[in-house]
């Protein structure tokens, strides 16, 4: 790897680049999925290759290969300098970055069970058995479960001198009951819905979700939604699960804090942002209750977001996001930190692989725990609705208006769990949701969810993300909005 | 270097070299893209990309696994028939999986175009330049993409069927902004130079000047007229739902609804790859051909696709639409043509006594599989019409809309035309009037 790097290093910036960066990473993956009783998928995926990003003539460009022979790998970065001379062309000021001390460094997450060293034949009796489980249960007519594994060795040169080792190895797993009947479709997931739970850890992961016991509860439910009350539509108090919570967390405080975004970096793809420069350290985002922070470093756990370095060689860091409910941070890289005052970048540049620039993504943005009991939350709501893991999830260009469905709902009434409910949807605006936060749960409820799909930039990129949450209650939320009258 | 007929039957022989298995099948891509990418007014990233893969479906005593590499020398490739192989051997068998298929025949598609592989970095940066000044004309703001990169793609197995496709491609996307207000277009195409980027800014430049200082309207149902990239992504939240194997399983939302007039009486589309105006290539992910396939008549679903393993299961015709072995979801139509009319947007909106014009959706999601409600929000480009004319843009807006129930609302259409638009693939669709479109709230810009 270190040899790869180098000539590609040494030609950048023979060629004229002031500044260049090189990462080189070998990806391995495996994938294994079962339905309704059929072992399904079983695949395996290998990639090596070289992205060298380079600062030339005052701009930016980038090239990639996968071809590492040194005529090629010379070619790459020779390619990388003529991009950014063409860049140039348009440019209406040259890029300047905030500065970066020289790291020399190894890491590796912390991964108990490997789980390439895992027989398949042991992982599919496993999943073949929570699927028979799921189809034990009458009414269910599509059962699905998966595995995915992935391991990724990445080396960062730099032309400041740094040279950083990272190897983090993810595990991913979990499974979907369907029941079709009537005119109604009914899915129930479990950890969580579009594949689970992922975290940067290894298989011990799988042992930690105890997915064989709750595949019972999990078939029936989503044999009963066919069966129960549709969720009305009025205006109650509502407690997410939270699972449900991580992805709201995502949808309207990660993305919106993405500095690039709110500089018009995304504008034609993904978006802005309603968090515009005169809002840091003036807008009450939430109540007072609400603390969230940005935190990369491996202390804060397993997440989808972990690294000791992102890809721009930076440290991974805990930047404060919202403190007792006032915006006080962005996410930033090291062209954009100057733009809000910072010395230094936050560390949130991230790559998807050797073949992408990075861009400033989420890494673990968690709310902070707070005191409550889920059953004291309930006990303490007198009409509302508890929402249990996300089916929809949409949001405006701005990340301002947005809109969630879940797999179930549970109606409150009196304090106390009353009837199911099918199809709840809920929906408002980021700033005013967050503001009727009232009462979150405690440290022993809070759980690292892990996002491996989230989508930006073009060409597009795939991140992991890592969102902290635990059961909380927002008041006075317009539920039922998704099924028109 | 490209990947080359010859090349892929060089590689496909020493994968058989050491491939022990009953039954291989190699699929080789290789691909060299590059994109220039632009915001405020600058270009702000600029990035090249080359990548070749070759992944090896194994099937050995009813056995299957595939394994994938991007090395490919001789150690690299011996290591990848022994991985997946082991990987075959240590899964159950499966009692449905078919034999490979033997040696098709195949209809030529030309979609490969050198001027748009040559498309160098220089004449990006320059066409960028000429958007920005037109944007800058009008102070305005311009963000986008310019994408070009051309890809071969070799599919080979040990029954003899073999096939190779190549092709170009360019996309130019723009988003034109003033203080208050946004405008976008987009196109791809084979041949770079149909993209007509200055026009397509042109377009951008228009909509954000005349939506300027948008009004807030009250959500509710309205008439709307969907330019094509509006109606391109809701009508991609269907594609999966036309798959036998989504009947088969009772995922789609055409479940017990086949035969039936669930659609418009004026709704019709079928799937067709040598569509002039489509792309991709003419076979599936085992090299099956793809068929021409009637999907949609007179508002009916009259037939589905089939992979070959979905029609032996169901007892129907493979159509050549099936994904590369092994996936979960069957298959789908990829090259939707959807009929329109003779009518102009211009015609809809002198129709149209209260109704609104959308350009794009943003952020579409399903709510409910079966009664395929959809939710999202317009984007870059929203007008009030009154009296048969656009008056004014307004502010952004969130629908929760069926889309069955839109397709039986169709009152006008456009001619169909290749579209580009973002949460979907491309695919042949015309502008579309329909009545009663449920907007639900609205934003605060």
């Amino acid at each position: 790897m270190k040899e790869f790097a180098a000539w590609a290093l040494d030609t950048a910036l023979a060629r004229g680049a002031t500044y260049a960066e090189v990462r080189v990473l070998d990806t391995r993956q495996r994938y294994l999925s079962t339905k309704n009783g059929q072992c399904s998928q079983v695949r395996e995926s290998q990639s090596l290759g070289l992205g060298v990003r380079v600062i030339a003539g005052g701009a930016w460009g980038f090239a990639s290969t996968d071809n590492l022979t040194r005529a090629n790998i010379d070619r790459t970065a020779a390619l990388a300098v003529e991009i950014a001379r063409a860049s140039a062309l348009a440019k209406k000021h040259d890029v300047r970055l905030a500065p970066e001390e020289k790291i020399v460094d190894r890491w590796a997450a912390p991964c108990r069970i490997d789980p390439f060293s895992i027989p398949i034949s042991s992982c599919l009796e496993l999943m073949l058995k929570v699927d028979g489980e799921l189809r034990k249960v009458q009414g269910v007519t599509l059962a699905e479960t998966s595995m995915d594994f992935r391991r990724v060795e990445q080396l960062f040169l730099s032309s400041l001198g740094s040279e950083i080792y990272q190897l983090k190895t993810q595990t991913g797993a979990g499974y979907v009951a369907t029941s079709f009947a009537g005119n109604e479709i009914q899915r129930r997931s479990y950890p969580n819905s579009f594949g689970g739970q992922y975290q940067t850890k290894g298989y011990e992961l799988v042992g930690e979700l105890n997915l064989l016991e709750n595949a019972r509860r999990i078939a029936e439910e989503a044999v009963a939604l066919h069966k129960c009350d549709q969720c009305p539509a009025g205006v109650k108090d509502i407690i997410l699960d939270s699972s449900q919570l991580g992805l709201q967390i995502h949808e309207s405080i990660g993305h919106p804090i993405e500095l690039d975004r709110v500089l018009g970096s995304e504008a034609n793809f993904a978006g802005m942002s309603f968090l515009t420069l005169d809002k840091l350290g003036t807008l009450k985002y939430a109540s007072d209750i609400v603390n969230v922070v940005a935190d990369a470093t491996p202390a804060h756990g397993p997440g989808l977001g972990t690294f000791a370095y992102d890809d721009e060689g930076v440290p991974a860091q805990c930047t404060p996001i919202i403190k007792d409910g006032r915006f006080v941070g962005y996410l930033t890289s090291r062209e954009t930190a100057p733009a809000v005052g910072r010395k230094q970048s936050s560390g949130a540049m991230r790559a998807e692989s050797w073949n992408r620039i990075p861009l400033i993504r989420m890494t673990n943005v968690s709310m902070r725990p707070g005191t409550w009991k889920p059953e004291d939350l309930i006990a303490d709501t007198d009409d509302g609705i508890y929402l249990e893991t996300n089916r929809s999830w949409s949001i405006d260009d701005r990340r301002y208006n947005f809109q969630f469905g879940t797999e179930i709902g549970w109606e409150i009434r009196g304090g106390k769990k009353t009837r199911m409910l099918k199809n709840p949807s809920y929906g408002g605006i980021s700033t005013d949701f967050w503001n009727s936060c009232d009462a979150i749960c405690g440290p022993e409820y809070w759980t690292l969810w892990g996002t491996p799909n989230c989508g930006k930039g073009q060409p597009m990129q795939t991140m992991g993300t890592g969102h902290g949450a635990s059961p909380a209650r927002f008041r006075k939320v317009q539920v039922g909005v998704a099924y028109p009258g | 270097m490209m990947l080359t007929r010859q090349r892929a039957d060089e590689i496909f022989e020493k994968v058989l070299k050491y491939s022990t298995a009953d039954e291989t099948e190699v699929m080789i891509s290789s691909s060299a893209h590059a994109l220039t990418r632009f915001a405020n007014n600058t270009i702000h990233q600029n990035v090249a990309e080359e990548a070749e893969s070759l992944s090896v479906r194994l099937v050995s005593e009813g056995r299957m696994a595939r394994a994938s590499t991007n090395k490919f020398d001789e150690a690299s490739i011996r290591q990848l028939c022994e991985d997946a192989l082991a990987l075959a051997r240590l899964r159950p068998p499966d009692p449905d999986l078919l034999p490979m298929p033997g040696p098709q025949t195949y209809r030529a598609v030309n979609r490969f175009f050198n001027e748009t592989a040559q498309l160098t970095p220089q004449t990006r940066a320059e066409t960028v330049a000429q958007v920005v000044a037109r944007a800058e004309q009008d102070h305005l703001t311009a963000a986008g993409a310019f994408s070009s990169g051309s890809s071969a793609y070799a599919l080979l197995n040990s029954r003899g069927m073999q096939t190779f496709h190549e092709e170009t491609m360019a996309e130019f996307s723009v988003t034109v902004m003033s203080d208050t207000s946004s405008g976008w277009a987009k196109k791809t195409a084979p041949y770079w130079m149909e993209l007509e980027p200055l026009e397509l800014a042109e377009r951008a430049v228009r909509k954000a000047l005349a939506s300027r200082e948008p009004h807030e309207i009250t959500p509710g149902w309205y008439t709307v007229i969907l330019e094509p990239a509006a109606m391109l992504d809701l009508l991609g939240f269907m594609v999966l739902d036309f798959s036998g194997l989504a009947v088969h399983e009772q995922r789609s939302c055409f479940t017990g609804r086949l035969g039936q007039k669930v659609l418009g009486e004026n709704i019709n589309f079928r799937d067709d790859v040598f569509h002039p105006l489509q792309s991709g290539a003419p076979f599936d992910g085992e090299g099956i051909p793809r068929q021409r396939v009637p999907i949609v008549e007179k508002g009916e679903v009259k037939n589905l696709v089939y992979a070959r393993q979905t029609a032996h299961k169901v007892g129907a015709q493979p159509t050549g639409h099936g994904f590369p072995l092994p996936n979960e979801m069957g298959e789908a139509p990829i090259n939707i043509v959807m009929d329109g009319d003779r009518a102009t947007v211009e015609d809809m909106i002198r129709t149209t006594e209260r109704g609104l014009l959308v350009t794009r959706f943003w952020y579409i999601r399903e709510v409910d599989p079966y009664r395929k409600i959809l939710t999202g929000m317009t984007r870059d480009g929203t007008f009030w019409i009154e009296d048969g004319q656009v008056r004014h843009g307004v502010r952004n807006l969130r629908f929760n809309q069926s889309l069955v129930d839109m397709l039986g609302q169709v009152e006008m259409m456009s001619p169909p035309q290749r579209t580009a638009g973002e949460e979907s693939f491309e695919m042949v669709v015309p502008a579309v009037k329909v009545r009663e479109f449920n907007f639900a709230s609205a934003t605060r810009y």
